[in-house]
């Protein structure tokens, strides 16, 4: 378990360098970062100022370790256009993306295993067909869409929740339904899948054989067993709602770190983008890996294949 | 359907009972959606580039002079009279009884301290031209101040009636920008009362502008202006009854808001120049727009009159020259006017050799159907551009370190400055945005730019106006509209210059 644990470890880590470097490298090129700075009146001698005042006359690869050096330590720079420290940005704002992302898993959970579970104990009834055209709607709506939609019609129309910011928990509503539902069909099909095949497995015969109750059969037996892989794809999940906010985050004028990257990369504010894509690899990167952990210790076969 | 109808239209269809719930006139308060050109990076009216930087300064400061903002005419504003002493000296009488949000009160020593302060390089102001004409201020007495030039600066009263705010001196000096942008202190309408970084600021009345200033009193009690980057999320929210107005809207919105009931939509017309520019020097090494036939062919092939009249509209109309012709200097008598003739154009292709056209990269960041309409055109007369369509920072960057963009429509806002060097003289005077190197032109521009004779000025400017527009340089095209959406009964006055004045809306029933 220990060395596969840091095998994983190592590969996550590999993958956090890959994903800095090559996002510094890429973002130098694509933008001179003295231009904006500079603005749109800046001469020629004041962007050529500014580059020799930022350093961004120097090779790139000297700019990357110079800057990885910082950002191991936890400082990211400052930011180009507010002048402010990155990691003070982002402290400001994470808590806004991360009570959204923690809200629509949960509503995309609360949703998803009991529909999974009921349409897996009745397969081809009523039910699992309301559940199939659930996910099917879910996959098939595009977020935005799916986001205006709610806006015209609660509010717009009825004028039950605000449409924008984020000063109240009504705020969160229309923002988590969005962007927990298009995560709905994957894990209850998950769920409902898996329900399936472990319901008809000998261990579950033999449960009942045994005399327990259907509630200690399901719960305690199969759901647990079945509920591996959807712990996997929940963290997966977990991660593309941190750093899929982007588009929710701007539609209701949210102030997370979703936002936040969507106005950098507008004003090729380097600093920011370079932190955020850290961040938001290292999101995904950490959740992958404890599924992967989490999974092992579930179902200890995993670590010694 | 396209997104933004369905959020109209379906809009439309809803129940009208509902009563605004957040915004209106119940209140007395006025909340507004600011949203198109981003956060602000610092209030500091010296620190900061953008438009919002702009409205946010005429509403917490002042200047010593004030500018009409319909006539351009020069008023009173902290100076009560002016006079020139020299040909780099203005001496201005300035007002008595005015206080700062603080309760400082206003005299020379402000004056001194700002225009000192500002100009000094050490200090860092972001936008150096704004400032760097001042070579200092010296106090006569309590009320009285003399304003030194560097050199004869015939702008500057443009610049003293716009991005040059007088600040408290005690309390600047004490807190210094940022602690201006967290709290700014200011002689203006209105009273900052919390901002928070690219969320909103909060606004109260200024009791005490009472004095008279042309810029007038404040007409609602508080005011909100909100960031809110979405157009979409916008118009929700005006529909909602969640912002009283929007100035970020496109043409398509202004009529399917003016026809619901409750809100008014308008396109009003602003000094915004657009152009299409073309590498008439040769700096992207693409031989064909060096040619002058083959600039006059594209300038006549392209139906500007018809792109105004079906995608710009509005109060948007055509323009001749490299300026807009409020601005001091902007002659569109000496232009060169390029009429609409395709058949010409083929014929001066042709006498350029290529009579069957050529193919040319357009770069452009404003809507693609407006650059989609002028690649139409120039199609029918064997001409295929390529658009490649990029962010305004990309493409000025392109520009400016590559020059590798033979032909590009953009505009420009001239900073709301009523004089044509805020435009014409920034791109023709052989800087990183010329792409004619005419030394010509730059020699009337500079001539214009430093004369305090304004005959000799104009006469400059003239010249270079009748070259630009002969050689095509540019292809002048509109001056763009900028489209709003409000409560109707909001009393709304849009200006030329593009600056809102928020602090004169206010409701009317």
């Amino acid at each position: 378990m220990l060395a596969y644990a840091l095998k994983r470890s190592f590969a996550a880590l590999l993958i956090l360098i890959v994903v800095s470097a090559l996002t510094f490298s890429l973002s130098h090129l694509s933008a001179d970062p003295a231009l904006t700075i500079g603005g749109a009146q800046a001469s020629d001698e004041d962007i050529e100022a500014i580059r020799k005042l930022y350093g961004f006359d120097r090779p790139v690869y000297v700019q990357y370790f110079e800057w990885a050096g910082r950002a191991l330590a936890g400082d990211f720079g400052k930011s180009y256009h507010y002048g402010e420290r990155v990691s003070f940005m982002i402290s400001q704002r994470i808590g806004t993306t991360m009570t959204l992302g923690v809200l629509a898993l949960l509503f995309a959970l609360i949703i998803s295993i009991p529909l999974g579970v009921v349409a897996a104990i009745r397969p081809n009834s009523l039910v699992d067909r309301i559940a199939l055209l659930i996910a099917v709607f879910g996959q098939a709506l595009p977020t935005f869409w799916f986001a205006l939609m709610m806006i015209i019609v609660m509010g717009v129309w009825w004028r039950w929740l605000p449409i924008s910011g984020n000063d109240t928990w009504a705020h969160f509503v229309m923002p988590t339904i969005a962007l927990g539902y298009y995560a709905t069909p994957a894990l209850m099909r998950l769920t409902r899948a898996g329900m399936i095949e472990v319901l008809g497995s000998d261990y579950i015969r033999t449960a009942r054989a045994k005399g327990l109750s259907p509630s200690v059969v399901l719960f305690k037996h199969a759901l647990r067993n079945a509920i591996i892989p959807v712990v996997a794809l929940a963290a997966v999940w977990f991660g593309f709602m941190l750093g899929g906010s982007i588009v929710i985050e701007t539609i209701f004028n949210l102030k997370g770190i979703g936002w936040l990257s969507y106005d950098a990369l507008l004003r090729s504010d380097l600093p920011v983008v370079q932190a955020i894509v850290l961040i938001f690899a290292s999101f995904y990167v950490i959740l992958t890996l404890l599924s992967d952990l989490l999974n092992a210790w579930l179902d200890p076969r995993i670590s010694v294949r | 359907m396209n997104l933004k109808r369905l959020v109209i239209a379906s809009t439309a269809a809803a129940s009208l009972a509902a009563t605004s719930a957040f915004a209106g006139p119940d209140d007395d308060s006025l909340v507004v959606a600011w949203g198109s050109t981003g956060p602000i990076e610092n209030v500091d009216n010296y620190f900061n580039t953008n438009r919002t930087g702009i409205w946010f300064s005429r509403m917490v400061w002042d200047q010593l002079i004030y500018r009409e903002p319909k006539t351009f005419e020069y008023k009173p504003l902290l100076a009560e009279s002016w006079e020139a002493l020299s040909d780099t000296t203005w001496q201005f009488k300035l007002r008595k009884g005015v206080k700062f949000h603080n309760g400082e009160p206003f005299d020379a020593d402000d004056v001194v301290f700002t225009l000192n302060w500002i100009s000094d390089p050490a200090n860092g102001v972001k936008v150096q031209r704004n400032v760097n004409w001042i070579k200092n201020a010296e106090k006569v007495d309590q009320y009285t101040v003399n304003v030194n030039m560097k050199k004869p600066f015939p702008q500057a009263f443009e610049f003293l009636s716009g991005p040059v705010t007088i600040y408290p001196n005690e309390y600047y000096a004490e807190v210094g920008p940022e602690g201006m942008h967290k709290a700014p202190v200011g002689t203006g309408p209105m009273k900052v009362t919390s901002i928070t970084t690219a969320e909103e600021y909060k606004f109260v009345r200024n009791p005490d502008y009472t004095w008279g200033s042309p810029k007038g009193e404040a007409q609602t009690a508080s005011m909100v202006v909100r960031e809110i980057a979405d157009v979409q999320t916008q118009i929700a929210e005006l529909l909602a009854g969640g912002i009283d107005i929007t100035a970020d809207i496109s043409a398509d919105h202004v009529d399917q808001i003016g026809n619901f009931p409750g809100f008014t939509a308008l396109q009003a017309g602003t000094m915004r120049t657009g152009y299409i520019g073309f590498d008439a020097a040769g700096r992207g090494n693409f031989e064909p727009t060096t040619k002058l036939a083959v600039r006059q062919a594209m300038a006549m092939a392209i139906n500007r009159e018809a792109l105004v009249e079906n995608l710009i509209r509005g109060d948007a109309g055509v323009i001749h020259t490299p300026c807009f012709p409020t601005q001091f200097g902007c002659d569109a008598d000496v232009a060169a006017k390029w009429e609409f003739n395709p058949e010409e154009a083929k014929k001066l292709l042709a006498s350029a050799g290529y009579p069957d056209g050529f193919e040319i990269e357009f770069y452009t960041f404003r809507p693609a159907d407006w650059a989609e309409a002028i690649m139409a055109d120039l199609s029918k007369v064997g001409i295929k551009a390529s658009l490649t369509k990029m962010p305004y920072f990309a493409l000025r960057d392109k520009q400016r370190n590559e020059g590798t963009t033979p032909m590009f429509l953009m505009d420009w806002g001239s900073y709301s400055m009523n004089d044509m060097s805020a435009i014409t003289s920034h791109f023709f005077k052989k800087g990183p945005d010329d792409f004619a190197l005419d030394d010509e032109i730059a020699g009337w521009l500079e001539e214009g730019d430093t004369s305090p004779d304004s005959e000799i000025r104009k006469a400059a400017y003239a010249k270079a106006i009748k070259k630009i527009t002969e050689q095509v340089y540019w292809l002048p095209m509109f001056n763009h509209v900028r489209n709003y959406g409000f409560n109707e009964k909001l009393t709304f006055i849009p200006y030329q210059d593009e600056i809102p004045r928020f602090w004169q809306y206010g409701w009317n029933g």
